[in-house]
């Protein structure tokens, strides 16, 4: 699932489609997140309140960018911490580089950082003959598993108990019982060990508070807090509109992101990071460096149908209740970010576009991420304005192109529109014949042309005889029937 | 009442009963119905594969055949949820259209939304003595905001017997060309939605939507299963008919 994946989203989610052990771990673990959701956001009241007052502390926050990543940068150079700004995934990784170079780095110890993968941090320290440990247990898992993240919050979703166990079992050269306690309690104790050695920790960044200069990190293992205080040396890696004014705004976000990512009213541990270690305190890094990255970001501040996009404060909700994920999980979408936001985030920050446009067409527009959203990112209008540039771009195929040149001609009028409608019905009723109680497989013309794939999981439609506008010459001249039931009385229009 | 009927092509060419069933309701409660012969679609299939201009032909036909209608009804929360959610985008850049095409968009209603919200109408006395369950459309729940409307006019048909359906609210996998480009993703949605359908054990399966519902009924068939589908408005017209 790793280094080679087929290059088109199909046959990309062909693999998935056949594998039921990832399916149906997808599909337990989005229903338990979209339960609790439910019940976590309901008991805080006016959850459409909520949602609205997160919409616009992100839309006010993002539109003044510059400013508040300033006072942050400001603020945390002050209390002695390094800022450092990457234009893209590769200077990001040479700033990391030169870091770890300089400290001499034998281990590396890392929270989980989705803008690590991001930048595909790993293999180049890797490569540079550095020992790289992922410390979020699923992220861990999938590490070992040679894997990239499936989910953003949950990385090794797609993995059920006993493959997890497997790779423990392998990782280790012990038995261990197929318990979840058992399961635990080996990774915990590789974990320990791992942080006593990192020569530096690494940590991801869920809120850059402006006003102090602060980095916060939600974290339910506890890894986190390990990984920025154990370690001499910290780095901090964060996409450039992760940003907070203040730690009022922290709050609101403090509601709405747990709730929306795993259903649990806060996290458990949420941990600050306000500099290097001052003189007197008996814990903490020696050295913080935050890398800032903008990797194509602040080409989407700016542009109107976009900008909303960097909104995203990476719950995940919108993953756990989208109906394509559903089927397929995230590896299917071939891109760091899976779910409807990877289907929209990627095409923008990536370079080629033509590519990774085909993400925007993984939808079925039915909205339900928008409505999942915290933060109220239009997802699924988004998506159709980004099919709307890869047809402008002229990456759309050339039939798909002709088909809808067609449609526009003969939508202007009635007469062309409808003969052509009607024309494909006579050839549905007379060639094909009614196929609508069929339950084999596609056969005859039904199977063949641009319907083929409709054919294979769905009968096509009855034909029918009439349209509604033959119907009409008889309807128009109806009289209309007295109403019933106890609403007709209120009938008082008159005809 | 002047009513213009907006059919959507769907009904037009596959489901005409739908269409008929809507017409004869809204007279029942005293509505002057036309239909309009000049329509043709919304646009809907070229706007949201990307083709705006296309799309935008569409639109200023379906002006052109509505501009002057009083109110404007269709049985399809998807097609008046692309005139409600995006016309007014396709003319951000002509004032004078945007003007007019607003004002049309104002008067637009979704089949259930006319009959509860406009006509006030919940019972039309219908009786029907089966087990039902209904999908909600994804375009008419999340882009018109309709909830309560199908279910008050079901509620209040005598002797249904109304069975929730699990993941209710699962898109069942239509997307209109989504289901031709990636078949086999729509394909396991619209399966999934049909297990759901099974495990109530219903009779019939109603929506607000024929896209949704020819989609979900293709799968049935094709499970062999004994489900039939009926659009909200051939449901209370047919149950009520004759009274």
């Amino acid at each position: 699932m790793t280094h080679q994946q087929p290059k088109t989203l199909k046959k990309r989610a062909d693999i998935a489609l056949h594998d039921d052990f990832l399916r149906k771990a997808v599909r337990f673990t989005t229903d338990r997140l979209r339960g609790r959701k439910e019940e976590s956001s309901g008991a805080l009241g006016d959850w459409e309140e909520w949602r609205e007052r997160g919409r616009q502390v992100r839309i006010h926050t993002v539109a003044n960018l510059d400013y508040y990543l300033g006072e942050f940068t400001k603020n945390m150079e002050t209390a002695g911490g390094h800022v450092h700004f990457a234009a893209d995934a590769d200077e990001a990784r040479k700033i990391v580089a030169e870091i770890a170079d300089s400290k001499n780095t034998k281990i590396f110890a890392k929270s989980k950082s989705m803008i690590s993968e991001e930048v595909h941090l790993n293999h180049m320290l890797e490569e540079k003959g550095i020992k790289v440990v992922e410390t979020d247990l699923g992220e861990w898992i999938v590490q070992l598993a040679h894997e990239t993240p499936s989910h953003i919050i949950i990385p090794a979703i797609h993995k059920n108990k006993s493959q997890i166990q497997e790779l423990f079992e392998d990782e280790g050269h012990e038995k261990l019982a197929p318990e979840t306690k058992v399961l635990a309690g080996f990774a915990r104790r590789r974990m320990r060990e791992t942080f006593e050695k990192a020569d530096i920790g690494m940590t991801g960044c869920n809120f850059a508070i402006a006003e102090s200069g602060s980095v916060v990190m939600f974290s339910n293992e506890g890894n986190a807090r390990m990984v920025s205080t154990l370690p001499k040396t910290q780095i901090i890696m964060m996409g450039m509109e992760r940003v907070l004014p203040t730690w009022v705004d922290l709050e609101l976000m403090a509601n709405l992101l747990p709730r929306s990512a795993t259903g649990q009213k806060l996290t458990v541990y949420m941990s600050a990071v306000n500099g290097p270690r001052r003189a007197g305190e008996l814990d903490g890094p020696e050295e913080v460096h935050v890398v800032v990255l903008d990797n194509g970001r602040s080409k989407i501040l700016g542009d109107p149908e976009f900008q909303d996009v960097l909104n995203c404060i990476r719950c995940g909700a919108c993953l756990n209740v989208c109906p394509v994920y559903r089927q397929v999980g995230g590896h299917a979408y071939g891109s760091v970010y899976p779910g409807p936001i990877g289907a929209v985030l990627t095409p923008l920050i990536a370079e080629d576009k033509k590519a990774w446009g085909e993400l925007a067409y993984a939808s079925s527009l039915c909205g339900a991420c928008y409505v999942a959203c915290p933060v109220k990112i239009p997802l699924h209008d988004m998506l159709v304005h980004l099919r709307r540039r890869h047809v402008e771009a002229g990456y759309s195929p050339v039939s798909e192109k002709i088909a809808f040149a067609g449609f526009g001609a003969a939508a202007k009028s009635s007469g062309v529109f409808n003969s052509a409608a009607n024309a494909a019905r006579w050839v549905q009723l007379h060639m094909i014949g009614d196929r609508s109680d069929q339950t084999d497989g596609p056969h005859g013309l039904e199977a063949a042309g641009p319907v083929a794939g409709w054919s294979n999981h769905r009968a096509l439609p009855s034909p029918q005889k009439e349209s509604f506008h033959d119907l009409w010459k008889l309807l128009k001249d109806e009289p209309a029937e007295t109403p019933g039931g106890t609403d007709g009385k209120r009938d008082t229009h008159g005809a | 009442m002047k009513v213009s009927l907006f059919v959507t092509c769907l009904v037009d060419q596959f489901f005409p009963d739908a269409g008929a069933s809507t017409v004869r309701l809204l007279r029942r409660y005293g509505c002057d119905v036309s239909f309009p012969p000049g329509q043709t679609c919304c646009g809907q299939p070229a706007f949201n594969s990307g083709y705006v201009n296309a799309a935008r032909e569409a639109a200023k036909n379906h002006y052109k055949n509505f501009a002057d209608a009083d109110y404007i009804v269709s049985p399809s929360g998807s097609c008046t949820g692309m005139v409600h959610h995006y016309y007014r985008e396709l003319f951000a850049d002509d004032p004078v259209m945007l003007e007019k095409v607003s004002a049309m968009v104002d008067k637009t209603y979704e089949f259930s939304q006319f009959m509860v919200n406009v006509l006030g109408v919940e019972d039309v006395g219908a009786t029907f003595p089966h087990r039902v369950t209904y999908h909600p459309a994804c375009h008419g729940m999340r882009l018109l905001g309709i909830q309560e409307e199908p279910m008050r006019l079901l509620r209040a048909i005598r002797d249904i017997e109304l069975i929730e359906l699990p993941k209710a609210e699962d898109c069942c996998g239509f997307g209109g060309t989504f289901s031709v480009k990636l078949s086999d993703i729509s394909g396991a949605m619209v399966t999934e939605k049909s297990e759901h359908i099974e495990e109530t054990r219903a009779e019939y399966l109603i929506s607000t939507d024929m896209g949704c519902l020819m989609n979900i009924n293709g799968n049935l068939r094709r499970r062999g299963s004994k489900v039939k589908i009926m659009h909200l408005a051939e449901l209370l017209y047919h149950a009520s008919a004759d009274k």
